[in-house]
């Protein structure tokens, strides 16, 4: 089928993928919760827990670590439930065929996930937590996709057909080469420089993910312990003697690890990398807003996101003040899913309004786009 | 005549010693005044752990006497290797009680059994995290009154971590020596390294959180003293 070609909407379809993409987020914050407690080797087989089957596992003896290990096991297999339904709906039901291979590589995804992360037990192996963590946050790209590519709003653009391919000058209305499209609304294209300003943030904001993940998993707690100093410097000293002064003065119950001026160096980058994303996504918002206006829905996208942005600053200073407390760390590690998400979605639905409405300012009139009675092109 | 002088000379050769294996003995002190140590609070939050204790135990990073005397220091021969006893000497124990392991700071040979018990009523896990090539890796499970774990480790390392991730605050710190040439300095800071062969030798005490101090000695026919004082920086 053509990807311009009329679709039926299947609501359930889309709830169904719209609830796997919910509980990926909440397995995102289960994973988040075992590294925050340091317990992701407390259940040291797999696929059994303790011995026994992993749905079988006496809920008397889920104490301590066991409990977020192994609730993180159990939603995790309910995830992989819900993508292998999702998967076999979609290619069932859904005419357009590359959803069918959406599909399907969400459910090799979450396969390869569920095993990386039972290696990482069996193997012992904390640099295999890493991959975990960082193929966790591209799953929850993966299944917020399909719960918009399955939605009523991304199959009614897909339905819109190009300009271009009814008329050679697409006009509507007296004002050929117009910058507007009504699609129940006006809505102005979105410019090739936008959409690559916010691909550039949101992949900087993945190579900040990456970092966070190779942060927790050295399993060493802070290896900065005040903000927004470093050590009482905008720089800290990270000489042998001054990286042996502060793991003198770590106190820390549970961190196993002492730190290096490595760990130190990396927890700077960080910093400075968030602040760059924030002064990035400030000027994604303001970008949207000047060129698409302030009623436009990417533009408020945009807004969420740069508020997004500034919460997960502070719960990355909150982790710090709490000294690393469990529940902090875990939100700052949901803030960054979330961040993650809002950037690749915002530049998947620039995309697709871009593809619609091409580079060459075009104005046209959309019938039943939104299932409702033809609008009227009108630049106001 | 001949004869009987070799006679009174090899006999003479037998009866002198070469030299007599002496130990090095010192104190170890710290010099300044440590960070407060901290309390387990996760451990007075867990419903099994915590029901041990009516006040929250408190971390021993630094065991610390009133003259400033230092315990838990690993004192060791530096550079002595291929010279373990380790597996004709008795085992070593590691307990796990409280939710604590005790002791936390222990040393064996290379080939030198630990044997770690579960004193406790609840699940532990014993997590070995060797940072040394060929010690291996091992996670296992020790049920209430299940039976005691061995483990041999043959290569050696310095604080080599033990740590239970059912319960996360739990760590124990075991070197490995490939020599019997070590030992852990007393509550009072006293350490005695026995039966050192003569020589000269670079003795190096290692505290977890200070970390190293060396001084060159040589042993000869009588013991040797080495104090080493530690500074909070």
């Amino acid at each position: 089928m053509s990807g311009n070609a009329p679709v039926t909407v299947n609501r359930s379809l889309h709830w169904f993928a719209v609830l796997t993409a919910f509980f990926t987020f909440l397995l995102l914050g289960a994973g988040g919760l075992v590294t925050s407690h340091e317990a992701g080797m407390s259940v040291p087989d797999w696929p059994n827990s303790y011995g026994y089957n992993m749905f079988l596992f006496p809920p008397s003896q889920w104490i301590g670590g066991i409990f977020y290990e192994h609730t993180h096991r159990l939603i995790a297999s309910g995830v992989g439930l819900m993508t292998t339904i999702l998967a076999v709906w979609l290619w069932l039901k859904d005419p357009r065929q590359w959803m069918h291979w959406v599909g399907v590589a969400a459910f090799l995804l979450v396969v390869a996930q569920g095993v990386l992360g039972g290696l990482r037990v069996v193997l012992a192996d904390a640099q295999l937590g890493i991959f975990h963590a960082i193929i966790g946050q591209l799953f929850f790209v993966l299944t917020s996709a399909i719960a918009l590519f399955t939605g009523r709003w991304w199959q009614n653009w897909e339905n819109i057909q190009h300009p271009t391919f009814d008329n050679q000058q697409p006009t509507v209305g007296n004002r050929p080469n117009a910058e507007k499209l009504d699609v129940g609304g006006s809505m102005l294209n979105v410019g090739c420089s936008l959409r690559r300003f916010v691909l550039f943030t949101t992949i900087l904001i993945f190579c900040q993910l990456i970092i966070g993940a190779t942060m927790r998993q050295q399993h060493a707690g802070l290896s900065i312990s005040d903000f927004p100093l470093a050590y009482g410097k905008v720089w800290p000293d990270t000489s042998a003697s001054a990286v042996q002064r502060y793991n003198e003065d770590r106190m820390s119950v549970i961190a196993e690890n002492p730190i290096t001026a490595f760990q130190i160096i990396l927890q700077m980058v960080h910093r400075i990398m968030a602040l760059a994303i924030f002064v990035l996504s400030a000027a994604c918002a303001w970008q949207a807003r000047r060129q698409l206006g302030k009623k436009d829905p990417l533009a408020k996208l945009a807004l969420f996101w740069l508020g997004l942005i500034l919460v997960q600053i502070f719960l990355g200073a909150a982790t710090i003040w709490s000294n690393k407390a469990a529940d902090v760390a875990t939100a700052h590690v949901l803030g960054g899913a979330l961040s993650l998400v809002t950037g690749a979605l915002w530049y998947i639905i620039a995309f697709r309004r871009s593809a619609v409405l091409p580079e060459i300012a075009t104005t046209t009139t959309i019938s039943g786009a939104y299932g409702g009675a033809p609008a009227m092109a009108a630049n106001k | 005549m001949k004869k009987i002088l070799l006679i009174i000379g090899v006999a003479a050769l037998a009866w002198v010693p070469l030299g007599q294996a002496a130990d090095i003995i010192g104190t170890i002190t710290l010099n300044g005044t440590p960070p407060p140590e901290v309390p387990y609070t996760p451990l007075m939050n867990d419903p099994n752990c915590g029901a041990m204790y009516k006040k929250a135990p408190t971390t021993h990073f630094y065991v610390v006497g009133p003259n400033h005397e230092l315990a838990d220091v690993i004192v060791s021969l530096k550079g002595v290797t291929g010279k373990s006893t380790g597996a004709s000497q008795p085992p070593v124990t590691l307990d796990q009680k409280g939710c604590l392991y005790r002791p936390q700071i222990l040393a064996i040979q290379t080939g030198q059994k630990l044997v770690v018990k579960n004193s406790d009523s609840c699940i532990h896990n014993v997590h070995v995290v060797p940072a040394v090539a060929g010690n291996p890796e091992s996670n296992q499970v020790q049920m209430p009154g299940g039976p005691d774990l061995s483990f041999t480790f043959p290569k050696p390392e310095m604080f080599m971590t033990f740590k239970c991730d059912v319960h996360p605050w739990m760590f124990a710190w075991v070197s490995v020596f490939d020599s019997p040439y070590y030992c852990i300095s007393d509550k009072e800071g006293k350490f005695v390294i026995k039966n050192v062969p003569p020589g000269k030798y670079t003795v190096e005490a290692a505290h977890r959180k200070l970390g190293t101090l060396t001084k060159d000695v040589e042993v000869k026919d009588s013991d040797v003293t080495v104090n080493f004082t530690f500074d909070v920086k």
